[in-house]
């Protein structure tokens, strides 16, 4: 007797159920398929290709009516379900009622669209169906056309790419801090946005999208942080929502799907679902995989077979032509997990596979996803690598073999094989030089420029040399900025600038990081390294900063705060001292006058700190950054102004170069000191710079410390204006941000460069000149008071704590 | 187990922390990434250092007073030094962050 099946939704679920259906048990199904879109089943996972003209849409259609007229499909497409009666076990459609004896729900899932002003705007599309799709190709037909995608996930990134290939300006919008982040880790993030740029597609990361604006149709998208996008389509794809309104109207038990069993039953025993729409265990389904799965499970429970559904790894690949990117498993650090990095920057891989147990239990990879299979296959099979694991990341091409020696490589190159690009430098030429004496890095660099520009080809250079000397041949030991890295400070700074590196994921992936994200102590330094090169380019990251410069104070061994405002030149004012003594009383903060003529209120609890700031902000006050690696002081006498020996006003130059220097970031702290007379009262022969004025006019030194080492000034210049003093200031603090390792005060640099080199550098005048350009422009981005921008209310939530249960009873 | 909802993950900056307060002293809350959460009791063993304004790296996180690493998943310092600090249970739904309190009240009849 044949039996009465309805279907409702024709997706890619339900399509592949059909399949399993009619081949194991034709003609036991009387079958009416129900659909809302005006079709039948297609391949949905398709529509990138459709969309960026790489195929047509009848190519992606899977059943055609041929297929549903062969096997008697009862097709009600393009009519709605309005309801289900269970009670009496019929569908009702619009144009009418079917009876069933077995049911099965495939209404798979809507696009989530975020109810911003303007999402109802026409010009607004999700990326779900073929409308969709259609809608994008035809705005994509007028040229010039613009597309703004929110969503830098799978979908949002198959549509921009698609969207780009066809000719349109794309910019997407993510609002997390890289791209595909359920499926990447940072670093392959950086990779496929750096693809995507390359293609010309525009990305903003962590972009907060505020409105979509226009008159009767989409014409801009508005950012939190005042950018305007111009746009003739706004492309939403930021998730799906499973379809579950008709299921829980049925009555059926919903939790944030359809809930169904091993068997994909429903909570009623004559009705199943399967797809988009279903919640298994607790989870919901969005690829494709597990719904074929289903689609096998649910056919073979119809036809009265056992089976079960089983949760399985999954893995992702993206539809983008040349993007070639792979995701499964679990990659998240964890204990007991060990990661298996590979980095080849100059070709742009990443690969990344994690182990636990020895077992491979997660794998990304990008550029190359050749080997991506073999992983996913050791992932679900739960293999035991421990035998393979020297060369696992190489693939099974490596399995069984010997590991490659890379010095046999680097001797089996032909002589006229080019081992530095920059400077079009061979093997052959190399060699000669080795012979003719240049037996170290140094000494090649300089006779044949090999390795001398961005210096990637280093490591090929030293095997060369290793290769030629044998034992005669001596690694230098650069310090390494950490165990992260195998390159020295030095080496990071000159590359970050011959490679333009202008973000933390491009220095880790370019460089060779060995951690996913770096260390303590690694963070802070490329994060100075990066804004001191890039100070236009780069964000300032808080979380990769010590706790004082994140939190704008400094930390004291009881986990208070010490506050400090600035005193301009050690100069203060009645209103401000009141201003002081009252914030000191209502914070219940001790008072202690610094070494560097200063006021400092010590124990103030964090959450207070974004207050007293306000207070002493509303008296005219700005941070001090007395925890800053940054200027700190400029300490000054009472010069000309009131002191009979004072020859120069001291005080005033010192005002002027503290307001000129503050706010700055450098390598380490810098303080000033200006003295009025060779007396020195502001003791301005110990500090980072330090000018003693005398009658023909300004002496500069620099270099000196009064720390953990106590070390004179040097004699940098003599000038005769004031102008010329601090011109020359600024131009030996931007010469020390340009150059310095980080933590090295000024001091030890001078120490490493020679003082004959710094003196060479600032005495040319449009070198000099151009330092203090520099300069100016990174202090039209870092010359802001810190107090100030915590003081609004959203900024200050983040010094309370994130939630306090300790009113609540703890059980 | 006894959830409580202790705030939304996007209010915890990624590579960074935020405090929660409870009667049996502060936890520290720590996101790693996009979507890793993980808590430990807010002090260092060695001499009190709130964790929650450590750098945080990998799914580590050193004291802002000394620099003893911690690992997130068992709490324990990294290398010579012998401490450990207390972890505690977390997960993320619908953008919240749902905290294990149970192992805070044994803490109390302990």
């Amino acid at each position: 007797m044949t039996r009465k099946l309805v279907v409702i939704g024709a997706g890619m679920a339900s399509g592949r159920a059909l399949e399993h259906l009619l081949e194991t048990a034709p003609g036991a199904f009387e079958i009416t398929l129900f659909n809302a879109e005006p079709r039948g089943n297609y391949n949905r996972i398709m529509l990138s290709p459709v969309l960026s003209g790489e195929k047509s849409f009848e190519e992606i259609v899977t059943h055609d009516d041929d297929w549903y007229a062969t096997n008697n499909v009862r097709c009600r497409f393009g009519e709605k379900v309005l309801k289900v009666d269970r009670d009496r076990k019929v569908v009702v459609g619009e144009k009418g009622e079917v009876p069933y004896d077995t049911l099965i729900f495939g209404t798979g899932s809507a696009p989530f669209i975020i109810p911003l002003p303007g999402h109802d705007l026409p010009g607004v599309v999700a990326y779900r169906d073929l409308e969709d799709t259609n809608a994008m190709i035809d705005v994509s037909a007028t040229p010039g056309a613009k597309a703004v995608v929110i969503g830098g996930g799978l979908l949002g990134l198959e549509a921009a790419a698609g969207l780009r290939l066809r000719g349109m300006d794309v910019t997407v919008l993510h609002i997390a801090s890289h791209l595909m982040e359920r499926q990447l880790d940072a670093a392959a993030g950086y990779l496929l946005k750096k693809d995507l740029e390359k293609r010309g597609i525009n990305v903003i990361l962590e972009a907060s999208t505020e409105e979509i604006v226009g008159d009767g149709k989409v014409e801009r998208v508005n950012l939190a942080d005042g950018t305007v996008l111009d746009a003739d389509i706004v492309v939403m794809a930021v998730g799906i929502r499973p379809a579950v309104t008709l299921a829980r109207d049925s009555g059926l038990d919903c939790g944030r799907a359809i809930k169904v069993d091993a068997q994909m039953r429903t909570s009623d025993p004559d009705v199943y679902a399967l797809g988009e729409c279903v919640e298994f265990e607790g989870n919901l389904f969005g690829l494709v995989a597990p719904l074929y799965d289903q689609a096998k499970v649910l056919a073979a429970t119809l036809t009265g077979t056992d089976a079960a559904f089983v949760m399985k790894e999954l893995s992702t690949k993206l539809k983008v032509t040349g993007c070639d990117l792979f995701s499964a498993g679990d990659f998240a650090e964890g204990d007991g997990r060990e990661d298996i990095v590979y980095r080849d920057p100059a070709r742009g891989i990443y690969k990344r596979l994690v182990i636990e147990d020895d077992r491979l239990i997660g794998a990304v990879m990008y550029g190359d996803t050749g080997d991506a299979n073999w992983f996913f296959g050791l992932i679900k099979d739960g293999t035991d690598v421990s035998d393979m694991r020297d060369t696992l990341i190489f693939g099974p091409a490596y399995q069984g073999g010997g590991s490659a020696d890379p010095l046999s490589a680097v001797a089996a190159l032909p002589l006229d094989a080019e081992i530095c690009g920059c400077n079009g430098v061979c093997k052959g030429t190399i060699v000669d030089a080795i012979e003719g004496g240049a037996t170290d890095l140094g000494a090649l660099r300089a006779v044949t420029k090999a390795s001398a520009s961005c210096g990637t080809c280093t490591g090929l250079v030293e095997q060369l040399l290793e290769v030629s000397l044998g034992d005669a041949f001596e690694k230098p030991a650069a310090q390494p900025i950490c165990t992260c890295c195998e390159l020295s400070h030095e080496d990071v700074r000159r590359l970050i600038k011959s490679q333009e590196l202008k973000s933390q994921e491009a220095v880790w992936q370019e460089l060779g990081w060995k951690t996913v994200n770096g260390c303590h102590v690694c963070r802070p330094a490329v994060n100075f390294y990066l804004l001191a090169d890039w100070p236009l380019d780069y964000h300032d990251d808080p979380q990769s900063r010590f706790v004082n410069e994140r939190n704008h104070a400094n930390i004291q061994k009881d986990g208070t705060y010490s506050v400090m405002p600035r005193m301009w030149g050690g100069m203060t004012t009645p209103e401000e001292l009141i201003a002081i003594a009252e914030a000191a009383k209502k914070y219940d903060a001790t008072v202690k006058v610094t070494g560097g003529q200063r006021i400092d209120l010590l124990g103030v609890k964090k959450e207070d700190l974004p207050a007293i700031w306000a207070d002493l902000n509303g008296a005219g006050m700005v941070s001090g950054h007395a925890y800053t690696k940054g200027l700190r002081t400029v300490k000054t006498c009472v010069g000309s102004d009131w002191c009979r020996f004072g020859t120069q006003d001291s005080t005033g130059l010192g005002i002027q170069l503290e307001k000129r220097l503050w706010g700055s970031w450098t390598p380490h702290k810098v303080k000033l000191g200006v003295s009025g007379c060779p007396r020195n009262c502001a003791e301005a022969t110990c500090k980072d710079v330090g000018i003693i004025c005398v009658d023909s006019g300004y002496q500069v030194g620099v270099a000196g410390a009064a720390g953990m080492d106590v070390k004179e000034t040097e004699r940098l210049v003599d000038v005769t204006s004031e102008e010329a003093a601090i011109e020359w200031t600024v131009a030996f603090v931007q010469l020390y941000r340009e150059n310095a390792k980080y933590l090295d005060r000024p001091y030890k640099w001078v120490a490493k460069v020679g003082l004959e080199w710094v003196k060479d550098v600032l005495s040319d005048e449009a070198e000099r000149k151009a330092l203090v350009e520099r300069f100016d422009v990174s202090q039209s981005v870092y010359q802001t008071d810190p107090w100030a921008e915590r003081a609004d209310p959203e900024a200050a939530r983040m010094f309370q704590p994130l939630a306090d249960l300790s009113l609540k009873a703890a059980e | 187990m006894s959830w409580i909802d202790i705030g939304a993950l996007a209010d915890v900056p990624v590579r960074g922390a935020r405090l929660v307060r409870t009667a049996k002293g502060c936890v520290a809350v720590f996101r790693t990434d996009e979507a890793t959460v993980f808590a430990t009791a807010d002090a260092c063993p060695h001499k009190g250092g709130p964790l929650s304004e450590g750098i945080v790296h990998g799914q580590k996180v050193t004291c802002p007073l000394h620099n003893r690493v911690f690992d997130l998943n068992t709490g324990r310092a990294q290398g010579g030094d012998s401490e450990q600090v207390a972890t505690y249970r977390l997960r993320v739904e619908e953008g919240r962050i749902l905290l294990d309190t149970t192992a805070l009240s044994r803490r109390t009849a302990a």
